[in-house]
């Protein structure tokens, strides 16, 4: 999911980040960058990394009502640094927000929150895990078992989430390439969440379960300047197996991909550029833009073919920065449903 | 052939440079001081738009302390954590620069005056500290930190991150929180929350513009009165131009001259003339104005705690407006006469007649308009409300006057006439009424000059004395102590408590009573409320009461803004509704309060302590000194009686700085009329005075004479200006003073003030009238012989 730093310094000119990343091309600002064969330290590493730039903890899960209806929802918390390291109260360097979202068949409901580092408004706490902002937040004795609360003025939602699996490790050993120039980020998952709760909407409280993936990733310096936007999907799989893909979109047309191929019991096969491979079947008109919201999705390696179809089309995150992030499903060679996340589309 | 035209009407004023220069400086003074007002009332204007616009929040509901001015930070983000989305503000000074700071990240977008480059600038934490101000200011803050220029930032104002606002302030704590306007579902309530924290909802927060409307409003009208005296100037000097050039558009005429021509070429002359007299008068204005504003900076600050510009920028909305009221009032001088000369028939006689004679029938219509205008001053002052009307009977009172100023000095004239029997005498009385017509509007400007002395030095001393007696009852305590804390606030009661002298501790809150803002006190009522306290009104045993709980008094400005008096109920929470027992005078404050029972404030919230303390003693610098080292609280929370009634008496003489000042320039304006008025007229009363020279008075009896007379008139229009100054002054304080601040000041008259203010005005006349006095004296014979010579 690498590709989603893109979103906060490229896709929207957000005053703050538009300044606060803008050496993003140079890396002479003190930031340490990730490197190849890094060892993971656990549970430190599901904590703040401070003196990389950015951060996040990034959850979206796939809901069923009582009655059949399909449900998204998405919880991401964001951590930025203005520069690197930790300072006392308002002194920190580090903002941090977050974007909070429900998809149901028809409607899409989204909210994001804002705090400084340093006064205890937002934070990440590993033993126990405590990931915060306001009173939104994910927490549990460890990251296998967790609370999960949003609120917003149009909805809330409070879950439980019990991991069904192993992390996963994308790229080579959690360092994931994303661009032929060598940007890269640290990148694992928790894709085997099992999750219950109830959502509360304006139309009422609706009890949910569904399966839920947690993202972490960090970097210093993800993009190439040359890089537009991408899509990133997530996908599961009838029978247990997921499939993470994403391309970036680059201005020349040409496109750079990379996908992790998650086995049920956990063991992954990571695919680097050119073998998975996303090409849009249909467009919608969301927002005033033009976005594919159908894609045929194929990784010929594990015999992929697939029709991926959103579950809402209007699933637009219309915040600060905007994006489209949705449930979707998909039929083909396998049937199943995922989350897909797609930027840069102006 | 128009240039030859032109040539011959502009020929008049290379004749008569006099002339010129009184139209000039007529319309110069008359634009001057109006857009002198304008440009003060302009630049505080922009400071408080820019002020009120770096953080808007009167739009937004606010979460203010209960008690004190600071809430801990813990509490914010606690507020945050429980689902309350509300951004952290902190205010304080800096040796007198006003510091604010604010949570970009936080804040509801569209707060304040952020731009991109000001955002990131503020929200830089590892570059040095940075402020946003604008370039005065940033002056004042060079060495201490790096500041970035904004103009838009208003005076006395800078704006940065609230982590370096608050290292700056040596502070941890924040001033107040505003509430976003949309807030999540299923919050906890606020009460159990935060109980220390009031909810203000939005518009409710002091609004400058409308806190400081009175103040201008007052400005406003000396502007127009100042105005109006210079109008008097420039009305009685284009209608002797006019009349003076009769014989000339009567020879143009003859000699073949269009009248369309004519009107065009004069119409042409008159506004080149304005634009002369409009462009000096804004220059004179832009000085007296920059001479004013800080003094009127000051008054700003000390009254209502705003900040203004001391420095004047040249704003588009001032200038135009002194142009555009310079227009005006030459058009509506010139228009008639032009009118006159389109009317006259080509062969109308062209003997001079007496300038701007007023005939009986004109001065009766005067002396009826001048009945109506004061009968609807009486109607509006007695049914009337709102300082709008204030201010309409102001101007209908002082016009009225005015016009009716001939007809009282004619029939003043007629009775001395009547009674002397010399011939000498008689002569000069029957000279003097065949006078007054062409001085008559410069008597009229004397008046209005003369009567707003009155007014405004009646006002201003009564309101001093007023105040004193004020401050006398309210600081009667000869210590004044503030705490920082409940702790220090129970130390220092117990350590008074414990000298055994008289303490008289201070509770207060904010609090919405009678749909007003307001101020509680809680007070511990004690042999000194009870002797030196005077009531507005009250009931007999209103101390006891309120000292029982079960009453309350209430300052002057909550009576007349709420319409409450004696004996009504107000309710001061949900369930606690107490009567009035009093009405006190609170000056020199422009909000509502409240004062109640030392036990009423603490059920009302029982955490509360007192803040404030009044001490009675009587060696007040050795206890001072006893509780500095005694209890460790610093000497810059104790202050003595003499030292607060200084500052207070220092903001009250600033604030009148300004009025007084307004009010010599008009003097001086009007005493000019007089002077331009008289030497005008001592030209065509030459044939008037030969044929007294002829039958024997010398020159210089005739130029005593002439001094004698100026005097004489000055003398009665002095007598007509003491009424209506005493007119003045009573509207002034109880209707225009009720209406701007909510008090009503009872009227003291100062006869030994208004003899000097005599003096003025005999000097004005004198030293307008001693110039052509002495012209007089000095005109050779010839002159007037030449008057037999000429004689038609």
């Amino acid at each position: 999911m690498t590709v989603r730093i893109f979103l906060i310094f490229c896709v929207v000119p957000f005053a703050l980040m538009a300044d606060g990343f803008s050496g993003l091309g140079s890396n002479a600002d003190g930031f340490v960058k990730p490197v190849p064969d890094a060892v993971f330290h656990f549970p430190a590493d599901h904590g703040p990394h401070p003196d990389y730039r950015i951060e996040w903890w990034y959850l979206t899960a796939n809901l069923t009502g009582p009655n059949g209806t399909a449900y998204g929802l998405q919880w991401t918390l964001f951590r930025s640094a203005l520069a690197p390291g930790e300072a006392e109260s308002w002194g920190s360097p580090q903002v941090w927000f977050a974007h909070a979202a429900i998809t149901t068949p028809n409607k899409h409901f989204a909210t994001e929150r804002f705090a400084r580092g340093g006064i205890g408004q937002a934070g990440v706490e590993v033993e126990p895990f405590h990931a915060w902002i306001d009173d939104w937040s994910m927490q549990g004795s460890d990251l296998n078992s967790l609370k999960l609360r949003a609120t917003a003025p149009q909805f809330s939602y409070d879950m439980v989430l019990n991991a069904r699996g192993p992390l996963v490790f994308h790229g080579k050993n959690g360092y994931s390439v994303k661009s032929a120039e060598g940007q890269a980020s640290y990148y694992y998952s928790q894709p085997f969440f099992q999750i219950e709760g109830t959502l509360r909407l304006p139309e009422g409280d609706v009890e949910v379960t569904g399966q839920a993936w947690l993202d972490r990733e960090w970097s210093s310096q993800p993009l190439a300047e040359t890089q537009l936007g991408w899509d990133w999907f997530s996908l599961s799989f009838k029978g247990g197996a997921k499939l993470m893909g994403f391309q970036l979109r680059q201005t020349d047309g040409s496109i750079f991909s990379s996908g992790t191929w998650i086995n049920p019991d956990g063991k992954t096969v990571s695919y680097s550029d050119g073998t998975f491979v996303a090409e849009p079947l249909a467009m919608s008109s969301v927002s005033g833009r033009t976005i594919p919201t159908e894609w045929l999705i194929s990784l010929p390696e594990q015999e992929v073919s697939v029709n991926v179809t959103a579950l809402n089309r209007q699933s637009w995150m219309d915040i600060s920065i905007p994006y489209w992030e949705g449930p979707v499903r998909f039929t083909g060679s396998h049937e199943g449903y995922g989350y897909l996340e797609m930027t840069g589309y102006e | 052939m128009t240039r030859v035209c032109l040539g011959a009407v502009l020929s008049h004023w290379r004749h008569n440079p006099l002339q010129l220069f009184t139209l000039i400086a007529g319309l110069a003074i008359a634009t001057a001081l109006w857009s002198g007002v304008q440009a003060i009332n302009s630049e505080a204007r922009a400071s408080y738009d820019s002020a009120a616009a770096i953080l808007n929040d009167g739009q937004y509901d606010l979460l203010l302390p209960k008690q004190g001015n600071s809430i801990p930070q813990e509490l914010y983000v606690d507020l945050r954590r429980s689902g309350w989305l509300v951004s952290p503000i902190i205010e304080g000074s800096l040796e007198n620069i006003k510091l604010i700071g604010i949570d970009a990240l936080t804040a509801p977008s569209g707060l304040g005056f952020f731009s991109i480059d000001n955002l990131t600038t503020i929200l830089r934490p590892k570059a040095a500290p940075v402020l946003i101000a604008n370039a005065e200011t940033a002056r004042l803050l060079r060495g201490r930190v790096k500041v970035q220029i904004d103009s838009t930032i208003a005076p006395g104002m800078a704006v940065g991150d609230i982590g370096v606002v608050q290292t700056l302030l040596s502070r941890n704590d924040l001033s107040r929180l505003l509430i976003l306007p949309f807030q999540p579902m299923g919050q906890p309530k606020l009460e159990s929350l935060a109980p220390e924290l009031n909810l203000q909802p939005s518009g409710q927060a002091a609004d400058m513009t409308q806190l400081t409307k009175s103040f201008h409003l007052n400005l406003t009208a000396f502007g127009l009165l100042s105005f109006a005296v210079g109008l008097f100037i420039v009305y009685s000097t284009i209608g002797l131009a006019f009349e003076r050039r009769r014989a000339l558009t009567r020879t143009l005429r003859s000699l073949g001259v269009p009248l369309r021509l004519l009107i065009k070429i004069l119409i042409v002359e008159m506004l080149s003339l304005t634009l002369l007299g409009a462009c000096s008068g804004i220059i004179f204005g832009y000085l007296i104005a920059g001479l004013l504003l800080p003094d009127v900076a000051a008054t700003l600050r000390g009254l209502y705690g705003a900040s203004i510009a001391d420095t004047l920028e040249l704003r588009i909305e001032w200038w135009l407006s002194g142009f555009l009221i310079c227009f005006l009032g030459s058009s509506a001088a010139f228009t008639g006469r032009i009118w006159h000369i389109w009317r006259m028939p080509i062969l109308e006689s062209v003997k001079p007649r007496a300038w701007a004679v007023a005939s009986r029938s004109s001065i009766r219509q005067l002396s009826f308009l001048a009945f109506i205008l004061l009968g609807t001053a009486l109607v509006l002052g007695i049914w009337g409300s709102g300082l709008s009307i204030a201010f309409a009977v102001l101007a209908c009172l002082l016009i009225g006057a005015a016009l009716a100023l001939p007809m009282l000095v004619l029939l003043a004239l007629n009775f001395t006439h009547g009674r002397s029997g010399e011939t000498i005498q008689n002569w000069f009385w029957a000279d003097m009424r065949h006078q007054f017509p062409g001085l008559s509007l410069a008597l009229m400007a004397l008046l209005l000059a003369v009567a707003a002395n009155i007014g405004v030095s009646t006002m201003v001393s009564s309101f001093r004395l007023t105040f004193n007696n004020f401050l006398d009852q309210r600081l009667a305590p000869e210590l004044f102590i503030e705490v920082d804390n409940a702790d220090q606030s129970a130390e220092l009661e117990a350590y008074l408590i414990e000298r055994n002298v008289e303490v008289l501790p201070l509770l207060s809150m904010s609090r919405q009573i009678a749909g007003q803002p307001v101020r509680l006190f809680g007070v511990r009522v004690s042999r000194t409320y009870r002797e030196s306290w005077t009531f507005l009104n009250a009931k007999a045993d209103a101390w006891d009461r309120v000292e029982g709980g079960v009453a309350v008094v209430i300052n002057e400005q909550l009576a007349h803004r709420s319409e409450l008096k004696v004996g009504d109920l107000v309710e001061i929470s949900a369930d606690l509704s107490l009567a009035i027992a009093a009405v006190v005078g609170d000056y020199g404050n422009p909000k509502g309060q409240v004062i109640v029972s030392e036990e009423v404030i603490k059920n009302l919230q029982p955490d509360i302590y007192a803040t404030q303390f009044g001490v009675r003693s009587d060696s007040p610098s050795s206890l001072r000194k006893q509780i500095i080292e005694g209890l460790g609280i610093s000497s810059k929370n104790i202050i003595d009686q003499a030292s607060i009634k200084a500052i207070s008496m220092e903001v009250f003489e600033r604030t009148f700085t300004v009025t007084r000042a307004l009010n010599v320039l008009t003097l001086g304006v009007a005493g000019f009329s007089l002077l331009m008025s008289l030497l005008t007229l001592s030209d065509l009363r030459i044939p008037q005075l030969a044929p007294m020279w002829a039958l024997g008075l010398t020159r210089r009896q005739l130029g005593w004479m002439e001094l004698l007379r100026a005097l004489a008139l000055s003398f009665l229009v002095y007598l007509c200006a003491l009424p209506v100054g005493l007119s003045l002054a009573w509207v002034l304080l109880s209707i225009v003073n009720v209406e701007a601040f909510g008090w009503k000041l009872p009227m003291y008259l100062f006869p030994l003030e208004y003899v000097k203010l005599g003096g003025y005005a005999f000097v004005a006349a004198l030293l307008a009238a001693s110039w052509p006095a002495l012209k007089l004296m000095r005109t050779p014979p010839s002159i007037l012989l030449k008057v037999f010579a000429h004689d038609r």
